[in-house]
């Protein structure tokens, strides 16, 4: 090591770093050449070294880091400098606590002022890194003078040292339109770079802060026009980049459609693209189609519905279809150019073709329905159940208009058990239409395909629904009728665009993985922890328009929603949904019986009487922990030692209602903590969940309020748990029983039991919980008060008491103040009985009190306490005595909160 | 940032691995063999690629995957960009880049990997600052190491790292002082099948060669700059300069580099210089079909088309063609069903053709797509968008260099459908 050949120091220097883990003693044994070679005159060695050492992850090794390391910060050479900063993110990736307390953080900090741009963007760079894993430490503290030093270093640093300034920039969020326009003029000529990366943050930096310009401003139209060019450059980049810039410019489309709405051309497809490139093209191609410029996109689709590739030309197919449902004047094209694809009778196009026109004919009732015809010749070749069922639609749908319907449909019934459910559900229905609009000569075939879906098959779904239909036949014909042939809601245009909050979000995150993905980086980046929600800044300047973000999903009428219509379901899909839970498996909860009904007046009641203020309380559940859920405001105050029918003074009917929705764990007087918010909306594509825990006569629950903050409406909801220290896993399954439209939240009471399967957490009280919904699945962990884990009979016998107290070793016992809490013993003692903490004994020594308590885990922990009450402190001292001690710091917390609350 | 590196070949083994934090487990990549096995082209595996801890991204280049393993949340394409950095300084240092070449170096391989990045981060990506540090392998230096003793690395910190002009070292020196600069436009496109254009763009790109002593100051001006409205330039361009009088001002680079990369897509400004008349017909009955197709040139402004290689992907039905150029020669790959025609030159007097039949092969219904035709040609003294050098004039260094401009032309994917 200690050669004067560089090459072979920075080969053994290569091996040290691979083998240094398996023998880290014979590894110590280098660090004096380390230390000695960070002194060398020559700067590329002393660089090597302090990047070699960081690189050693050998705890005994970075002790003897610091010191050469704090030297190399503050080298004269700023290739040193550059090196050293970023040693500190090594060191900070193998032991953190140790860079805090040497004070590196701070030494890097000082690093963004260099002199040097190269210093200043690996100091960004390696700031930015540790700030990933520190999501609250405020480490890149930016303000407009250490913005001035970084877009200066902007200009002369390396493309890479580029990247990383301008990600810290999109991080900055500037105080006046002024200054916002002043940093995009500044980073504009990024724009032109060769590098992509560096255009791509670029891009981001100015979308971020376009938001706060005002639209009157020249330099805004200006700006816009900037934009196009370099995107459309990107796409002539390698197919890898053009991959990532297409997932990017999918998002920049959908929120400023103006900047490459000319730029359509660019993005046809080119037959020797890669696969993942041609289908980004196609969703951007859909995505841009207008009046303008729709002849030429449905030129290209129907070419590209004849190449080779069956994945692209099923998707080509779907285009058409989407087109015609986005641009109403091309409708009647592109219908005809999906029955010349008809023509061809290519399988997978033909089947493509149909589910397609289904949703036409759903776009625009009674206008396409000559096509009939055709479709119907292609009958037998369908084999996709897709396909199948929408033609079994539209033959149902059509049925008056087709002479023989019967006979086609009846073709179908005879392979009815070997169809797939889609299918299934869909004959019967089309079937009982069918019945409807021809009485007379169709009753045969009713019966035929209603004993088969009741009797003959096993599944439940196909099974209610054909009960539901024969209850409804047989009991009123016309209110059949009204229900089965109701008028159908239209299907929204776009039904695949990223919701409003998800996108601003993904703006921010424009570049980075997050954007490929199309989700919130705390969706998937490994340990959430690191996750800060970045959002766009509000519009600041004249135009305080409608434009602005927050305001434009509340400000859509509710007829404008486009709501996501399920493709095969009727109306009856919602009432169906009623019978179709599993039955409840756990203790039935008294809540959960009456929970359809009371929400439902719950929410049109107290909407009419305290309309403003529920609105109010809504529209503020944005994500604040202070805000306890949509409810907060008319339960009663929790805890504050009401009697258990606390409804009275609240007025008659509202009253009961809280009764059986609102007022849970006042009964048994157990404390129940405001409901805070697991979940924000923004992780959760518009899902917010808050909730609390409960402890009610024996039984645990699990309050929750889901609010739906996204456009489409959510149905589906389940939940479970992870395993946890205590085993509590949900009693019965989550039953949400209407489908939550936007803007609509729910309560539900889930009932919990502690036999689920048990893993030690840390933190002890942790649960980690998975809810599911139409549109995805959400994880969130929150903490639970271990009161409700206090069984009811944790009362001890004295003697035992007094065994057991002598039993336990003294090094379990732990002490704990509880400051500032002026109870006397009595009301202390009911309180916390009101718990399941018990008071055994109570004694009086030298005018202190001190009350001896037991009380007992669902697990069968014992835990016992001593609490020292000095009439004239307000501090109280509390002693846990427990076998297992590490409870005993959870059982202190539930001691605080149930008296302080 | 980027944890590691792994180099995979068409075989699918991982013939090199570099890590630049903790070492990464290989069966990670078993997560891209899924992908590529379910691909069904190397071309078509996906660049981004989920595993439940870590996300591949992926470059495709000389038939080797080079595999980026990232943990967290790092722009895709810094990723991307700096892999294709990596296989373009292999490229520079080996001349050309394969998996023997590779493994012939994996010594200067390990060494340039480690240069280039830190703990993730990029150290030192230009090609002539590596070249200091490491100096690349030719037979004569080995053959000087081996006696000497001496080695590959250099051991003085590279001069231009941290200068305001990164790019280029200082004390260079030549006996013949020259600068050439080569405008090379590629003509993207897509024609239909009546020879109407529907959509053509131009990628140009300006290449130079400088070989200069000392630091000279170049400037580079246009005779109608304001083609050039979408442009990337190399880092030592000046962009104020650029933005007000529309003239390149730079200090260049010593050797090889691209000063600059454009985009023009003007419909109107991109000529087609060249038409193809096809008739390709299968019919329904016979196993028999038609192909003829004939290339002529079309606005070339007098220049004459060379190079010209027409290629197709006939539908999997096609058994055999048999067929008769009129000049050059052509191969029809029963396998993959690829017909190739090395044309050559184009002479406008009598156009190149190719004639003859196909044999379908017998109970197929007719291939319901036409094969679409690849074109490729060159125009030598052409910057088809008409973009012109008009002058290159150099300050800061007396002497007197030699300059000289190039322009060719040549098509991009140039398709036609039929």
């Amino acid at each position: 090591m200690q050669t004067d050949n560089l090459e072979l120091k920075k080969l053994v220097y290569l091996y040290l770093m691979n083998y240094a883990k398996s023998q880290p003693d014979m590894a110590i044994m280098a660090v004096n050449t380390f230390v000695k070679d960070c002194e060398d005159p020559n700067p590329l060695i002393r660089a090597l070294a302090v990047r070699t050492m960081g690189c050693i992850r050998v705890d005994k090794i970075t002790e003897y880091l610091c010191e050469p390391l704090r030297k190399c910060l503050k080298d004269e050479d700023p290739y040193v400098r550059k090196t050293a900063a970023v040693c500190v993110a090594k060191l900070h990736d193998i032991n953190a606590q140790l860079v805090e307390d040497q004070g590196f953080l701070d030494t890097l900090k000082d690093l963004i002022s260099d002199s040097n741009p190269m210093v200043v963007a690996n100091a960004v760079a390696a700031l930015s890194e540790i700030a990933e894993s520190h999501p609250s430490s405020n480490l890149l503290d930016l303000n407009p003078q250490s913005i001035n030093k970084l877009l200066t270093a902007l200009n002369e640093c390396t493309e890479w040292g580029q990247i990383f300034i301008l990600d810290c920039l999109a991080n900055y969020m500037p105080k006046d339109d002024r200054e916002a326009q002043s940093i995009c003029e500044r980073v504009t000529p990024r724009l032109s770079h060769a590098n992509s990366a560096v255009v791509l943050s670029a891009v981001k930096v100015l979308m971020k802060f376009m938001e706060m310009l005002s639209k009157d401003l020249d330099y805004y139209g200006t700006l816009l026009k900037k934009l196009a060019p370099p995107l459309v450059t990107l796409l002539s980049a390698e197919p890898e980049l053009q991959y990532v810039a297409l997932r990017n410019i999918n998002l920049i489309v959908q929120k400023r459609p103006e900047i490459l709405k000319h730029e359509m051309k660019v993005f046809f497809v080119k037959y020797n693209d890669p696969i993942y490139v041609k289908l980004e093209k196609l969703d951007i191609m859909i995505r841009l189609a207008s009046q303008a410029n729709i002849a030429q996109v449905l030129a290209e689709l129907k070419e590209y519905a004849t190449e080779v590739d069956v994945d692209f030309v099923r998707k080509a197919v779907r285009a058409i279809g989407r087109c015609a449902i986005k641009v109403e004047q091309s409708a009647e094209r592109c219908v005809s150019t999906l029955l010349d694809l008809i023509q061809t009778k290519v399988n997978y196009v033909v089947q493509e073709a149909i589910v397609v026109i289904k949703d036409i004919f759903r776009k625009y009732p009674n206008k396409y329905e000559s096509v009939i015809a055709t479709l119907c010749e292609n009958l037998d070749s369908l084999d996709e159940p897709e396909a199948r069922a929408a033609m079994i639609w539209i033959v149902g749908e059509y049925a008056e208009r087709i002479d023989n319907a019967d006979e086609l449909l009846e073709s179908f019934l005879e392979g009815f058990h070997d169809e797939s459910t889609q299918v299934q559900l869909q004959l019967l229905t089309a079937i009982v239409k069918l019945f409807l609009k021809k009485p007379t000569e169709t009753q045969e075939l009713v019966q035929q395909v209603l004993s088969l879906a009741t009797q003959d098959s096993d599944n439940p779904d196909l099974r209610d629904r054909g009960y539901i239909y024969w209850r409804l036949l047989s009991t009123d014909p016309v209110a059949a009728k009204e229900v089965v042939l109701a008028e159908k809601p239209l299907i929204s245009e776009e039904t695949d665009l990223i919701e409003p909050t998800l996108l601003d979000e993904l703006i921010c995150h424009i570049g980075t993985l997050a954007s490929v993905y199309h989700k919130p980086p705390g969706a998937f980046v490994e340990g959430g922890r690191g996750v800060v929600h970045k959002s766009l800044p509000p519009r600041t300047g004249s135009s305080e328009s409608a434009e602005s973000p927050d305001t434009a999903p509340a400000g859509v009428p509710a007829a404008d929603q486009p709501s996501v219509i399920p493709t095969q379901g009727d109306l009856l899909g919602d009432l169906l949904n009623l019978d179709l839970g599993p039955p409840v498996s756990g203790p039935p909860v008294a809540t959960s019986s009456v929970q359809m009904g009371a929400v439902d007046l719950l929410g049109g009641g107290l909407d009419s009487l305290m309309g403003d203020e529920s609105e109010g309380l809504r529209s503020d559940v944005g994500g604040s922990p202070a805000m306890g859920g949509g409810s907060g405001g008319f339960a009663p105050a929790p805890g504050t030692a009401v009697p258990s029918n606390t409804g009275a003074p609240l007025g008659s009917g509202l009253g009961d209602l809280f009764d059986l929705t609102g007022g849970v764990g006042t009964l048994s007087g157990s404390y129940v903590a405001p409901k805070t918010v697991w979940l924000p909306a923004m992780k959760a594509k518009g899902l917010e969940i808050s909730g609390t825990f409960s402890r009610q006569v024996g039984s645990i629950s699990m309050d929750l309020v889901l609010t739906n903050k996204a456009l489409q409406v959510m149905s589906d909801f389940a939940i479970q748990f992870n395993r946890n220290s205590f085993g509590l896993a949900p009693a019965a399954p989550l039953q949400v029983h209407a489908p939550l439209a936007p803007n609509q939240s729910v309560e539900i009471s889930l009932p919990l039991n502690t036999v689920g399967s048990v893993m030690k957490m840390d933190p002890l009280n942790n649960l980690q919980v998975a809810v599911k919904n139409n549109i995805d699945v959400f994880y969130f962990s929150t903490l639970y008060p271990l009161h409700i884990l206090f069984v009811e009979d944790g009362k001890m016998e004295r003697q035992m008491f007094l065994a057991t107290w002598k039993d336990i070793p003294n090094e379990n016992e732990t002490q704990f103040q509880i400051k500032d809490c002026s109870l006397n013993a009595d009301s202390v003692s009911s309180k916390l009985q009101g718990s399941n903490i018990f008071t055994i004994a109570k004694r009086n020594v030298e005018g202190q009190d001190m009350l001896y308590q037991s009380l007992k885990l669902t697990n069968g922990i014992w835990v016992l306490a001593e609490l020292r009450i000095q009439p004239s402190n307000p501090s109280f001292t509390l002693s846990l005595k427990c076998r297992a001690p590490e409870v005993s710091q959870y059982v202190y917390q539930a001691y605080e909160t149930i008296l302080k609350n | 940032m980027i944890h590691s590196l792994f180099l995979i070949n068409a075989a699918g083994d991982i013939f090199l691995e570099k890590h630049w934090k903790s070492v990464v487990s290989r069966s990670v990549c078993d997560y891209f063999f899924e992908a590529q096995e379910r691909a069904s082209e190397a071309e078509n595996v996906p660049p981004v690629i989920p595993t439940p801890h870590h996300y591949l991204l992926s470059v495709y280049r000389h038939k080797i995957f080079f595999v980026a393993v990232i943990q967290s949340e790092v722009p895709p394409l810094f990723v991307i960009e700096f892999l294709h950095r990596v296989v373009d300084t292999f490229q520079d240092y080996f001349g050309v880049c394969s998996e023997v070449i590779i493994k012939d170096n994996v010594v200067v391989v390990y060494e340039v990997l480690e240069e280039m990045l830190d703990n993730g981060f990029p150290l030192a990506t230009e090609s002539n600052i590596l070249k200091e540090l490491i100096k690349p392998p030719t037979i004569l230096r080995t053959v000087v190491n081996t006696i000497t003793g001496s080695t590959n690395v250099g051991d003085q910190l590279p001069t231009g790292q941290l200068s305001v002009v990164p790019w280029r070292r200082t004390g260079v020196k030549y006996t013949n002082n020259e600068a050439y600069f080569d405008v090379i436009e590629e003509i993207d496109a897509i024609i239909d099948k009546s020879g109407s254009t529907i959509t053509a763009e131009i990628q140009g790109v300006i290449d130079a060669c400088v070989k200069l002593t000392g630091m000279p100051d170049l400037t580079l001006s246009f005779m109608n700059p304001r083609l050039l409205d979408d442009v990337s330039f190399h880092p030592c361009v000046r962009f104020k300069r650029w933005e007000s009088e529309r003239i390149l001002s730079f200090i260049p680079p010593d050797g090889n580099f691209r000063l600059l990369s454009y985009h023009v897509s003007a419909q109107n400004l991109v000529a087609i210089p060249v038409y193809v008349k096809h008739n390709i017909s299968f019919r329904d009955s016979s196993s028999l079909g038609r192909f003829e197709i004939t290339v002529g040139p079309k606005q070339t402004m007098g220049k004459t088309v060379e190079g010209v290689m027409v290629t197709s992907q006939m539908p999997k039905s096609v058994l055999n063609m048999t067929l008769t150029p009129s000049q050059g020669t052509h191969v029809f790959d029963p396998v993959t069903k690829l017909l190739s025609w090395d044309v050559g030159k184009i002479n406008p007097q009598k156009l190149p053709s190719l004639k003859g039949s196909v044999s379908l092969q017998a109970g197929t219904s007719k291939p319901d797509e036409n094969p679409t035709i690849n074109l490729q040609f060159k125009i030598q003294q052409l910057a088809i968008s008409g973009l012109k050098v008009n002058r290159l004039d150099m300050y800061g260094e007396k002497y007197k260099p030699f300059k000289g401009i190039k322009y060719m032309t040549k098509a991009g994917k140039f398709q036609v459908r039929t």
